[in-house]
């Protein structure tokens, strides 16, 4: 075995005998070739002994000469009430291995192992991989590569702090130096070993740019009370959050390990860590594709859809929105789990958009279809075009999530363009409304409209109207477009909210007007791009 | 719900004859509706009202002064500046350009401030009565 060398054999000893597992040993003499830690662990195993055995008598003298002196032999059958004694002055637990050699080695075996709980060996064995990509393709998910992520219980730096300390403290007799950040980590070492089984299991690469994630939560329960000493010795790290159920989080633990006193540490806590009794559980497998966005722009043709659904205390006022009537065909084309709709403004339920429509955007969140080619996404516009004449949409495609940043900047700049059919109390004549069309720029001051007063704060508002373009009908009505900036409330313009409104129609005119119908003619964003 | 306080059609303001010396939105040392400040969604600052509290005072050229009252419970979002610059709207449109103030009342409320009050029917048949009785 190449890549140990001499200085490893005490480490390597020390851990074997203690009860971890040789991956685990691996990851402590700092071997940082992933293809090592891919053998079978027995195999692993195997060359461990081998190594110490050709070197027996050699290694010996050098314990007893250097060893000696500062600290006490205990031996690993007095573990039980040797524990104080142990720790009292953070002794190590030395076997001589000649006599011990063979049940180490049969303990090792057996036993979970005392640093990684199981997370080195069992837990990236073949029959894990299988259980995971069960899950995966129960889930039914379109996916091209993959993300694994795993989630460790935190008591795991704890026993790694521990086993450190015992390495540590070993090398430290013989002269040599052991950082913790030398130390190859637990979550990589495993990724090493798993990821190329679940790709092959799985059939497609790793990535870690990827949309598609597969994550593991792993528990320990009968290890979780380890970690609490860590709240009396550093309570600072320890600040109960809101949301989460134990303060323990892997973050916290791993700040007090950082803060505490080695003596401390080893007052609470048993180094060697004690063997488990049992290994670590998946507590939780899950799979999530990250969100896909698809955006268009759509057309309402009724006065009587609201853009999202209107329910007042669980009763829904009118049937159906824009926004269902659309998401209705992608969530059932996309398999996701929900969605969240936002377009570029919006407009009131008795209100039409023609012209070529309002772009809008959807985020589907956690869908299992991802890919759809251009073909796939106009059959899905004509689907939903078929389902419904009171919406219609165009220019149907998957973009990307900077891409809704455009669309909600159309919202706040850029302007748009309505027609409305006013009526007046006192009669018109065609003279009467002709100036309009030469006014231009018309500074409007708009306090909160009372309509939505209830629901927004109360300010007031200047906003432009470019320019209008009259139609005269009869006496007492006429028909008025105009381009208008981005936020302009047009029915206030038009009937002047109680006066709130200043200027409008009604004084313009010097009559009272008021709004009949309205209608968007178009909205002046060019995003998302035209098919 | 929001509401708008107005000049009630048979109030003796809006009666023929009538004109509007000033209207004083202070009513007592400490309080101006003027200086109501709201702010937020949920109006927070705005002073409170019951039904007795007088929004403001009007007083006519012939020497009569009237306090017209908020009638209904709620937060005064805002007064009505407009009158003070030009009283005649207050005249002329009383329900719309020249309405007095608006007021929002708590959420809960919503429907028994609503039933409190008379229905436009009821109106006319209070004032047929005063009509009559008289």
């Amino acid at each position: 075995m190449s890549l140990l060398a001499e200085k490893d054999r005490p480490i390597v000893e020390l851990l074997l005998n203690t009860g971890t597992c040789p991956r685990c040993i691996l990851r402590f003499c700092c071997v940082g070739s992933q293809a090592l830690y891919r053998h079978p662990y027995q195999d692993l195993l195997k060359v461990l002994k081998e190594f110490l055995k050709n070197s027996q008598e050699k290694e010996e003298t050098v314990c007893f000469d250097i060893v000696d002196p500062p600290c006490k032999r205990i031996r690993l059958e007095d573990t039980e009430e040797g524990l104080d004694d142990v720790n009292h002055n953070g002794a190590l637990q030395q076997i001589p291995s000649v006599n011990d050699e063979n049940t180490a080695v049969e303990n090792s075996a057996v036993k979970v192992c005392n640093v990684c709980l199981g997370i080195l060996q069992e837990l990236c064995e073949v029959d894990f991989v299988k259980k995971v990509c069960q899950k995966v393709h129960s889930a039914d998910y379109q996916f091209t590569s993959f993300v694994f992520s795993v989630s460790l219980p935190p008591q795991l730096s704890v026993r790694e702090h521990a086993a450190w300390l015992l390495v540590k403290q070993e090398m430290g007799n013989l002269g040599l130096s052991l950082a913790k950040d030398d130390i190859v980590q637990l979550k990589e070492a495993y990724k090493w070993i798993i990821h190329p089984q679940l790709s092959e299991e799985l059939g497609v690469p790793a990535d870690g740019k990827v949309l598609f994630e597969v994550s593991v939560v792993f528990a320990h329960p009968e290890t979780d009370e380890e970690c609490h000493f860590l709240a009396t010795a550093c309570p600072d790290c320890f600040k109960p959050a809101k949301n989460k159920q134990s303060i323990f989080t892997r973050m916290a633990v791993i700040k007090a390990l950082e803060k505490i006193k080695e003596e401390d540490f080893l007052k609470h806590f048993p180094c060697p860590p004690r063997s488990p009794k049992g290994l670590c559980v998946a507590v939780e497998i899950q799979c999530n594709n990250s969100a896909v966005f698809v955006a268009g722009r759509y057309n309402k043709y009724s006065r009587n859809l609201p853009q999202t659904p209107w329910i007042i205390d669980g009763e829904r006022k009118l049937e159906s929105s824009v926004e269902e009537l659309i998401s209705e065909h992608l969530m059932a084309e996309f398999k996701a789990d929900s969605f969240n709709f936002s377009s570029s403004g919006r407009e009131d339920v008795d209100v039409r958009t023609l012209g070529n429509g309002r772009p809008f955007a959807i985020e589907l969140v956690n869908p299992r279809r991802i890919h759809f080619t251009a073909e796939e996404m106009k059959g899905l516009q004509q689907t939903i075009n078929n389902s419904s004449d009171k919406i219609q949409v165009r220019d149907l495609q998957l973009v990307t999530r900077e891409a809704i940043g455009r669309m909600k900047e159309g919202e706040e700049e850029k302007t748009k363009t309505y027609s409305a059919l006013i009526w007046t109390d006192k009669a018109i004549q065609k003279e009467d409304i002709a100036f309009l069309d030469a006014v231009k720029e018309l500074k409007l001051d708009q306090k909160t409209p009372l309509r939505v007063l209830h629901r927004r704060a109360l300010a007031v508002r200047c906003r432009i109207i470019h320019t209008m373009k009259s139609e005269y009908i009869d006496e007492h009505h006429f028909r008025l477009h105009l381009k208008t900036q981005a936020g302009t409330y047009i029915k206030e313009f038009v009937h002047g909210d109680f006066g709130r409104t200043k200027p409008n129609i009604g004084s313009l005119l010097n009559r009272t007007a008021d709004i009949l119908e309205l209608d968007v003619e178009s909205v002046d964003v060019d995003w998302p791009p035209t098919l | 719900r929001i509401c708008v306080i107005t000049l009630a059609e048979a109030h003796p303001l809006l009666q023929s004859g009538k004109t509007i010396k000033s209207i004083n939105y202070q009513i007592s040392a400490n309080c101006s509706r003027l200086q109501n400040k709201v702010s937020g969604k949920s109006k927070r600052g705005a002073q409170f009202l019951t039904e007795l509290a007088p929004l403001c005072r009007i007083s006519s050229s012939d020497g009569e002064e009237y306090t017209i009252y908020s009638c209904i419970r709620g937060r005064l979002i805002e007064v009505n500046e407009n009158i003070l610059s030009n009283p005649t709207i207050l005249q002329e449109k009383p329900s719309t350009e020249g309405y007095i103030a608006v007021v929002l009342p708590k959420f809960e409320e919503s429907k028994s401030v609503t039933q409190g009050l008379l229905t436009r029917k009821e109106y006319e048949e209070v004032l047929l009565k005063r009509l009559t009785s008289s």
